[in-house]
């Protein structure tokens, strides 16, 4: 076993859990500590090393803290139930009143329980995902969402995830687990952000969806964290019949940050849709792995991932879709664009498509390119600032999939942002209302 | 207004321009006729200083300055507009945001305060409205999508906002449809004041039935082999190019 594998456990045991989630949490101790821990030579993270991990070894959990992070951290302003948690633990006050289907694990009632008992770490594949079995070996607190059949959750659930720092390397933890009966629709914005760049921290989250017939969801998972902080996340879905799942995620920050996501269509005619933008800057590195599983006909994926390199920084994309040979009349497609602006930067881009199935249309498409240069002087040729040419062209490439996000809240929120990153002389961007 | 001296200009180590010589003055418009490759397209090129496009002799003043020392946003804010005979798609910057920066540096250049957003706003519809582009375009990304008339009319939008001093209208004919033609040449009219210059490239006499020249030339082998008034646009119309192949050095 590693350094890292150890600390975790000892982390593990020094936990407290509710009785009912101990089983869960062995099974994942047991693979945790059985797992292989990942080299240059392991295929899954041979562009991703875990070295940052073991640097700084943590040696306790993060602590809540008083709440001076609020003056560093901006929320997104939008009419949610929200949900704030502070280095791994809830913050009553800080939270809506939770609504009905909405509970944490530590105030489940039977029902719930059976359902986080019955359905809590069936939609990852812990063997498979190293991060998912110290997930199941850390699973304590949590969050279930719960919407019964033909229901529609009547606001967006936000949870806002904050780390703060601490004097020493600590560690979290963030479990969410989500059913969505036949029918129902739901919205969940996963935010996660740090108050400090100096964080010394590591978070582990995980959050698995069950999307039943014709149910639909609108995901959002937003990683805007400081350089310090190591995280490790994974969304996996399983689609039913007709179910949709769109997500929308975007990361950036982390000296180590890997986020996976695995998307399972089970029913017929489920669909996916998926649209990622990473932008890591300095030496941070940004590691997406997706898996979508064609496991049955007539369903559909669109996935379009987008980044743009800096720095000395690296970003890694690897976007499978297997199709299955039961999988006849599959439509999908995946595309994967980067953009380089600096030499030092890297890209390691790997589109993989598996189709054991004769009857399918899919496409895939990756591309690494500078920007354009008869772009650049296009815009020059009307005056525009060289500088300012090269901000408004790299905002352009990642605007162009946000201005497809539905939930206008997230675009108002990012937009600005994102053109503070992209430099000065910006600010114009985005901020002109046509209406 | 500008002042061409021997020019020579070479494009990827290929000498396209051989000794040009080109004046214009305050409110003149002259049109530069020519064969395929005769280097009509460079000389627009290498006056708003597009990469590649390198002159290797001659002089070049624009407003009394040395033109060839100033870069491309310089020469822009200081009034030389080139319509694009390919103006080029942009997604995901909207031409609102274009139009306003483009707009915004020009300003700023002239000691002015920059528009509000919302006087820009209204200034940007009532200018699309004269080149009878829809409002909905200057939401979308910068000529994408748009059809080869769409975008012509988007270079002229773009002229009238940037109120240029001297407009490089680069074959700006070509790809258009009788209908959009009217439209992009009422709208370089509207822009002729007496003190605005116009170079006018085209392959055909069409577009200056519609937009009037001072002047003509004919360009070939890198040289303008012969001027003269609009008439001679007609007798280029009627006899072909052959005919000036004895004039080409």
């Amino acid at each position: 076993m590693s350094d890292f594998q150890n600390v975790a456990l000892q982390l593990a045991e020094s936990q407290r859990s509710p009785d009912w989630l101990q089983s869960l949490r062995e099974r994942g101790a047991l693979s945790w500590s059985s797992a292989k821990w990942p080299t240059r030579k392991t295929e899954l993270w041979k562009n991703t090393p875990l070295q940052p991990l073991a640097h700084d070894l943590p040696s306790r959990w993060a602590a809540p803290t008083a709440v001076e992070w609020q003056r560093d951290i901006e929320q997104i302003d939008i009419d949610a139930t929200q949900l704030v948690f502070v280095n791994g633990q809830f913050m009553v006050e800080l939270s809506s009143e939770l609504p009905v289907e909405i509970v944490r694990f530590a105030d489940a009632d039977a029902a719930q329980r059976e359902v986080i008992e019955q359905k809590l770490g069936t939609v990852v594949d812990a063997e498979r995902h190293l991060f998912a079995a110290l997930s199941n070996a850390w699973a304590a607190d949590g969050i279930l969402i719960q919407v019964p059949r033909n229901q529609a959750l009547n606001k967006p659930v936000y949870l806002l995830n904050v780390s703060t720092p601490e004097a020493e390397p600590a560690v979290s933890n963030q479990r969410v687990l989500m059913v969505l009966g036949e029918g129902s629709q739901a919205e969940l914005i996963e935010h996660y952000v740090s108050a400090d760049s100096k964080q010394n921290g590591f978070v582990n989250s995980l959050t698995e969806v069950i999307v039943g017939e014709n149910a639909q969801v609108q995901h959002y998972r937003i990683n805007l964290e400081q350089e310090d902080l190591l995280h490790m996340g994974g969304v996996h879905v399983n689609l039913h019949r007709n179910a949709r799942f769109h997500g929308f995620t975007l990361a950036q920050g982390s000296r180590l940050k890997r986020i996976d996501y695995q998307v399972n269509h089970r029913g017929e005619g489920a669909h996916l849709e998926l649209h990622g933008v990473y932008l890591p800057r300095n030496r941070q590195l940004i590691d997406y792995h997706t898996n979508v599983e064609h496991c049955v006909p007539h369903c559909t994926t669109n996935e379009v991932f987008r980044g743009i390199i800096g720095d000395s920084a690296k970003a890694v994309f690897n976007g499978r879709i297997h199709i299955h040979p039961q999988a006849q009349k599959t439509l999908a497609e995946l595309s994967n664009k980067n953009l380089l602006t600096s030499p030092t930067a890297e890209i390691y881009t790997k589109p993989e498509l598996e189709i054991y199935a004769d009857d399918v249309r899919c496409a895939h498409g990756a591309t690494i390119s500078q920007l354009n240069e008869t772009s650049l002087f296009y815009l020059q040729s009307r005056g525009i600032e060289r500088a300012e040419a090269i901000s408004m062209l790299s905002f352009g490439f990642i605007n162009e999939l946000l201005t497809q996000v539905p939930e206008q809240a997230i675009q108002d929120y990012l937009r600005p942002r994102l053109t503070t990153l992209f430099g000065q002389g910006s600010e114009l961007l985005g901020q002109l209302d046509y209406e | 207004m500008l002042s061409v001296k021997g020019l020579h200009a070479k494009v990827e180590e290929n000498e396209i321009l051989k000794g040009l010589d080109i004046e214009i003055r305050p409110g003149e418009v002259h049109a530069i006729m020519g064969p395929n490759g005769s280097g009509k397209s460079t000389l627009g090129n290498i006056l708003s200083g597009r990469p590649g496009y390198e002159a290797t002799a001659g002089k070049i003043t624009f407003k009394g300055r040395d033109l060839l020392e100033m870069g491309t946003e310089e020469r822009a804010r200081e009034g030389l507009f080139l319509a694009f005979q390919y103006p080029v798609e942009i997604p995901g910057v909207s031409n609102m945001e274009f139009l306003k920066a483009s707009v915004d540096a020009k300003r700023k250049h002239a000691g002015q305060e920059p528009l509000s957003s919302v006087d820009f706003m209204k200034l940007a519809r009532a200018t699309s409205k004269r080149v009878d582009l829809e409002a909905n375009f200057l939401k979308r990304g910068v000529n994408e999508g748009f059809s080869g008339g769409e975008k012509k009319r988007n270079e002229i939008m773009q002229m009238m906002l940037l109120e240029p001093e001297l407009c490089i209208l680069d074959e700006t004919d070509s790809g258009l449809d009788i209908d959009a033609l009217q439209v992009v040449a009422d709208g370089v009219n509207s822009m002729r004041d007496g003190h605005r210059s116009f170079i006018v490239v085209t392959h055909y006499q069409r577009l200056l039935d519609y937009i009037v020249p001072d002047y003509v030339h004919v360009l070939a082998g890198g040289r303008i082999v012969k001027s003269g008034d609009k008439s001679l646009a007609l007798e280029l119309e009627a006899k072909g190019y052959g005919w000036l192949e004895g004039e080409v050095a």
